[in-house]
C-alpha cells in the first residue's frame, strides 16, 4: 500500500494507524514561528467508529489503507453471515456480525447497502438513509391523533423499536430515517 | 447562467475597515513616541539559516547583466533593520508583508503582514511592556501577565525542562499519544534540536492552549537551544533573552533582547546550515552584509515582531486567517 505524507493529508484519505484502517475527517496545520511544523488530525477509526486526534510531525508519512465503498443489494442472512450481491458483476460478499453493527435493523432485501470494505472485506455496512418496514407490534392509538404528540413506540419486523404517531396501526408499513432512527413518514402505497 | 463566487475578496469590508483602524492607530502610537517608520527591500540575495523557515524566490533578470539571479523574499525585515541600527539610525519600525513557504493553516498566510520595531537601549522587559501598551491600545485588553519558558512547563506538565532527563520529556509525549512523533530508535538520549522539538510540540499543544486565556501572556526567557537571534542571558546561560506573547491560543509576537556579537551570530548561522544539512535541507547563504554590520557594531537594543493579521484576528474574533486578508492564498 502506498504511504502518505502530511500534505497529502485531507478529509476523505484512509490510513492506517495502531492496526486499524481510518478516516481523515480534518487536517490541521500547526506551527509555532520559530519551530518544527505539526500536522494535528482528527480521524474516524472505521472498525471500532471511534474519532480521535493524532499529532503528526509535518512530512511525515503512513500507509494508507485500502479501503474502498461498493454498492451491494441485501439478499438474506443464514443467521452466521449476511450476504450482499452486486448487482452488476453478480458476485456475492459475506459479511459478519461485527461489520453490521446496528445496521441489522435497518436491512430490507434488496435494498442497496453501501459496503465497506478492507483489503477486501466488509469492515461497515451502511442501510440506504431511509427503509420501509413493516410494524409488527404497537399499541392502538387514539383517533384524531397527529403526528407532534410524543407518539408510541413501534416494533418493526426487524425487531427495530422506532417512536411512531398514535395513528400509525400494527400492520402498516412506514418509513424510517437509519441515521437518527427516526420516523419520517407511512410509507406510499 | 451561474457566475461563480470565487473572485471576491476573502475579508468582508468590516474587517478591512478595523484592519485600516489599527494600523493608523499603531502609526501614531509610534509617531507620538518618536519612532522613525522605515522601509526595507521585501527581497535579498541571502535569507535566514533557520532550520524551521523556508523562504520563498523569485528569479530575477537584470538588463546590464546576462546572468540571471536568484532572490528570496524576505521572512521577516529583521537583517536590513539591524543594518540600518548598526548605520546609526534610531529606534525604527515598519509594517511590511512578509513571506514564508510551506505555511497554510488557520493561522498561516503565506504572504502576511509583520509589525517589526526595534527600540534603542530597551530591555527585553522594557520591550515587553511595550508590546503590552500596543495590545491595550489595540485590543482593549489587560496588563498581560508574565511567567519564563521553565515556569510554564513545570506547572502545567510537571517537566524541568532545564534540569529533567530525555526520558522524562520522552515519557510525558508518551503519555499524550506523541509516541510517532518520538525519534525512532530512542534509547535514553535526545539530540538537543530533537529535544527542542518535543518540548515544542508539548508547549504548543498542552501549553498554548492553556495560557493567556483572560489576559495576554509574556512567555519569557526561552533555553538558549531555542534563542534564535536572542542574547544569552547573562545571569545563566542555558537561558536566552528570548519572549513570546499568546493571547487567545494565538502566538502573537515574538522578540529579543538582541544579539550583537558578530561572532556568536556567526556560529549560530553555521550551527543552523549543520542541521540543516543532517536533515537533508538546503544550506542556506548566510548573509555577510548583516555580519559585517554586526562586527562594526549593533548598539544594545531590543526588537519585536508581531504579526497585524493575527491582531486583527483577536481584534475581531476571527476564526481563520483568511477573514481578516484581503484575498487570502486559498482566493489568490
Amino acid at each position: 500500500m502506498a504511504h502518505f505524507s502530511t500534505n497529502e493529508f485531507k478529509a476523505g484519505l484512509k490510513i492506517m494507524l495502531d492496526g486499524e484502517p481510518c478516516n481523515i475527517l480534518e487536517n490541521e496545520y500547526v506551527k509555532p514561528g520559530k519551530g518544527q511544523a505539526f500536522s494535528r488530525v482528527k480521524l474516524r477509526k472505521l472498525i471500532s467508529n471511534k474519532v480521535l486526534e493524532k499529532t503528526f510531525r509535518s512530512g511525515d508519512s503512513v500507509e494508507g489503507a485500502d479501503v474502498m465503498d461498493t454498492e451491494l443489494s441485501y439478499l438474506y442472512t443464514d443467521g452466521e453471515f449476511w450476504h450482499f450481491m452486486n448487482n452488476e458483476t453478480f458476485e456475492q460478499i459475506a459479511a459478519d456480525e461485527k461489520a453490521l453493527g446496528d445496521s441489522i435493523k435497518w436491512l430490507v432485501e434488496n435494498d442497496t447497502c453501501t459496503i465497506t470494505l478492507w483489503n477486501g472485506t466488509p469492515i461497515v455496512v451502511t442501510p440506504p438513509n431511509f427503509v420501509e418496514l413493516a410494524i409488527t407490534e404497537t399499541d392502538p392509538g387514539l383517533k384524531g391523533d397527529t403526528a407532534g404528540t410524543g407518539g408510541k413506540p413501534a416494533t418493526l419486523v426487524t425487531g427495530a423499536v422506532v417512536r411512531v404517531p398514535l395513528f400509525v396501526q400494527k400492520g402498516e408499513i412506514i418509513r424510517v430515517d437509519t441515521r437518527s432512527g427516526e420516523y419520517a413518514s407511512r410509507a406510499q402505497k | 447562467m451561474t457566475i461563480s463566487n470565487e473572485w471576491q475578496p476573502s475579508g468582508s469590508i468590516e474587517s478591512l475597515v478595523k484592519r485600516a483602524k489599527i494600523l493608523s492607530d499603531i502609526r501614531r502610537y509610534f509617531a507620538t513616541e518618536k519612532v522613525l517608520e522605515v522601509e526595507t527591500p521585501t527581497i535579498s540575495p541571502s535569507t535566514v539559516t533557520d532550520v524551521h523557515l523556508e523562504a520563498m524566490r523569485t528569479l530575477h533578470t537584470n538588463p546590464l547583466s546576462v546572468k540571471k539571479t536568484h532572490l528570496f523574499l524576505q521572512t521577516s525585515p529583521e537583517y536590513y533593520m539591524k543594518r540600518m541600527l548598526c548605520a546609526g539610525f534610531p529606534s525604527i519600525y515598519q509594517i511590511t508583508k512578509c513571506y514564508r513557504d510551506d505555511e497554510v493553516g488557520r493561522y498561516h498566510n503565506p504572504e502576511f503582514t509583520m509589525l517589526e520595531w526595534y527600540r534603542l537601549s530597551f530591555s527585553m522587559n522594557e520591550l515587553i511592556q511595550e508590546v503590552d501598551t500596543i495590545l491595550r491600545l489595540v485590543l482593549d485588553t489587560p496588563v498581560c501577565d508574565k511567567a519564563t519558558y521553565r515556569e510554564l512547563f513545570f506547572k502545567y506538565l510537571g517537566l524541568d525542562v532545564k534540569s529533567d532527563t530525555d526520558l522524562k520529556v520522552v515519557s510525558i509525549c508518551k503519555k499524550f499519544g506523541y509516541e510517532n512523533i518520538v525519534p525512532p530508535g530512542f534509547k535514553d538520549t535526545l539530540s538537543t534540536f530533537d529535544r527542542d522539538m518535543l518540548l515544542q510540540l508539548l508547549f504548543c499543544e498542552k501549553i498554548e492552549t492553556q495560557i493567556g486565556r483572560e489576559r495576554p501572556i509574556a512567555v519569557t526567557n526561552f533555553p538558549a537551544s531555542q534563542a534564535s537571534l536572542a542574547k544569552i542571558d547573562p545571569s545563566d546561560p542555558w537561558l536566552s533573552l528570548r519572549f513570546e506573547f499568546y493571547y487567545q491560543g494565538i502566538e502573537l509576537a515574538n522578540g529579543f533582547e538582541e544579539l550583537n556579537d558578530a561572532d556568536e551570530q556567526n556560529t549560530r548561522f553555521i550551527l543552523d546550515n549543520k542541521k540543516r544539512k543532517e536533515k537533508g535541507l538546503e544550506i542556506k547563504p548566510q548573509d555577510v552584509k548583516f555580519l559585517n554590520a554586526l562586527d562594526v557594531g549593533l548598539p544594545m537594543c531590543s526588537g519585536v515582531a508581531l504579526g497585524i493579521d493575527r491582531l486583527l484576528m483577536l481584534a475581531l474574533g476571527k476564526k481563520h486567517i483568511s477573514e481578516v486578508l484581503s484575498f487570502d492564498f486559498a482566493a489568490l
